[in-house]
């Protein structure tokens, strides 16, 4: 068994954190489903420790002004657009 | 009749004359094509038309290319079979009772059938050399930052790369040469394959070449599998090439250590998907944040939710250390393995995928067990190495390939023994 049981209502938390709507078929099956595949990933626990030598640096440009998308061209994809602006949902 | 390789068929022709003119080329539908939609294989970019075009599109053009349609995928990418497409399963054309693998499923079946002469796919845990294997075709997966990703649409930054799929490793080859090099658009890319010539690399000259065989990738294979695995090795050494086994044994932790990275990754990126400055609104009112998971639940398949979900659930509050934290510690182990391992040996090999092609709908009730056909190709990813996929004979009339893994940017070894498997 895992030590990281998954029940419905942690399956609604997090959906709700990512921000998925679920109908309750979804969550029966993620619910048993996630209990396998975390199981799964509790062999993690097994890893050693490890030195990570990450061989990263950082690739910096000068701030300079380029040319990109025109606003008609950023705008070509949204459902709804106002007075050259995308228009989301109300806040709330 | 059709195979549904793809999710959008309409030419780009190029009037460049380079060495790409005359051939056809299908392009996976995550890479972002101007004026040509873009669907990710998810319904929520249904309708979605990229206003540019991704620099290994760019590439093709300036290379006298003809792109000849979309090639469809799994869902964003999450998927080893081309079955949580939103546009319906892709067939494998050598079965078309069974998968073509994925998540580039459309791309290798188009090159198999001969709808295309060449392919463009990606990669993020074997989603180039799984259909390339399945297929009976060549696919590469590049050293991580040999291929600019500008205009990829993203699933996990870390991990992936854009590859070609070619029936010849030398064709597959001179494709890598096009689309390889620096790109300013992608501050992960490297000055190496500027000027490239990976296709005079494939001599099928392997005398001398020292292959390493790690155990783990090679037990609990499928029997029929392994056996055409040895053949093939056996074949090599035939050829003056000599193996020996290694063992790495991080790799059993690769298929957690990749999803747990993948699924955190795509968790992220996935987010800016609520269907206001593109894909599917749904038009829902209400609260914006009840609106964005009516929307998101409306365009995104079961698969995709999981990772979405699953990613979020591994990064959250109190859950981080345990999963996302040890599995860059996995991440970094894996790599000192096979650092290890290239001490010794000039390349590894492995099958590419442990089984032959599943039948279709064989899998997609059981996400780990999918997950875990990942296992040989998983690690690659999690160490940035380039590695290539090309046929080594058949189990029960069905493809098996070969993978064979190289040092970073040590393209030229993998072509140059993988053209010798096609001798």
């Amino acid at each position: 068994m895992s030590d990281t049981p998954v029940d419905a209502d942690e399956v609604r938390h997090v959906a709700e954190l990512a921000r998925v709507d679920l109908d309750e078929d979804e969550v029966e099956e993620f619910t048993t489903q996630f209990a396998d595949i975390l199981e799964y990933f509790d062999a993690l626990d097994e890893v050693p420790e490890v030195d990570r030598e990450d061989e990263l640096v950082n690739v910096m440009r000068p701030d300079e002004v380029r040319d990109g998308l025109t606003q008609e061209e950023a705008l070509s994809n949204a459902e709804e657009t106002e007075d050259g602006y995308f228009k989301g949902p109300r806040v709330s | 009749m059709s195979l549904n390789a793809f999710i959008t068929k309409e030419a780009v022709e190029s009037d460049e004359d380079g060495p790409l003119s005359g051939k056809t080329v299908a392009v996976k539908d995550n890479i972002s094509t101007k004026g040509v939609r873009t669907t990710c294989g998810s319904a929520m970019l249904e309708e979605y038309v990229p206003p540019y075009d991704a620099t290994v599109v760019e590439l093709l053009k300036d290379a006298g290319a003809t792109i000849v349609g979309k090639a469809n995928m799994d869902e964003f990418g999450m998927g080893t079979t081309t079955e949580t497409s939103a546009f319906g399963p892709t067939k494998n054309p050598v079965d078309e009772s069974r998968v073509p693998g994925g998540s580039s499923g459309g791309s290798a079946a188009a090159v198999a059938a001969g709808e295309a002469d060449l392919a463009l796919g990606s990669d993020t845990g074997g989603s180039i050399r799984c259909p390339a294997a399945f297929c009976g075709v060549v696919g590469i997966k590049p050293t991580y930052g040999l291929v600019s990703r500008y205009g990829l649409v993203a699933y996990a930054n870390s991990l992936e790369q854009i590859g070609p799929i070619a029936p010849t490793v030398e064709e597959a080859a001179g494709l890598l040469d096009v689309i390889a090099g620096p790109d300013e658009r992608d501050g992960t890319t490297h000055d190496e394959g500027a000027d490239s010539d990976y296709a005079a690399a494939a001599t099928g000259d392997v005398e001398g070449l020292t292959i390493g065989v790690p155990t783990e990738l090679v037990e609990g294979a499928d029997e029929g599998v392994e056996e055409a695995f040895w053949a093939a090795l056996d074949e090599l050494e035939a050829q003056g090439a000599e193996y020996k086994e290694v063992s790495m044994p991080s790799v059993e932790k690769a298929v957690a250590a990749y999803y747990v990275i993948a699924m955190s990754e795509a968790s992220s990126n996935l987010a800016r998907f609520d269907g206001v400055r593109y894909g599917k609104s749904g038009g829902y009112e209400g609260n914006w944040n009840d609106a964005f998971a009516r929307a998101r639940e409306d365009g995104f398949g079961p698969e995709v939710k999981r990772r979405i979900l699953l990613g979020t659930y591994a990064l959250s509050a109190g859950y981080h250390d345990k999963y996302y934290a040890k599995a860059q510690d996995a991440r970094a182990w894996v790599k000192q393995d096979f650092d290890a391992a290239f001490e010794d040996v000039d390349v590894l090999a492995s099958p590419t995928m442990p089984v032959p092609p599943f039948k279709l709908g064989e899998s997609l009730d059981d996400p780990l067990q999918m997950y875990l056909a990942d296992a040989n190709t998983v690690p690659v990813n999690l160490a940035n190495l380039p590695a290539i996929s090309v046929p080594a004979g058949e189990t029960e009339g069905l493809p098996v390939g070969l993978q064979l893994i190289g040092k970073k940017f040590d393209e030229e070894t993998i072509i140059r023994a993988a053209s010798a498997v096609e001798n």
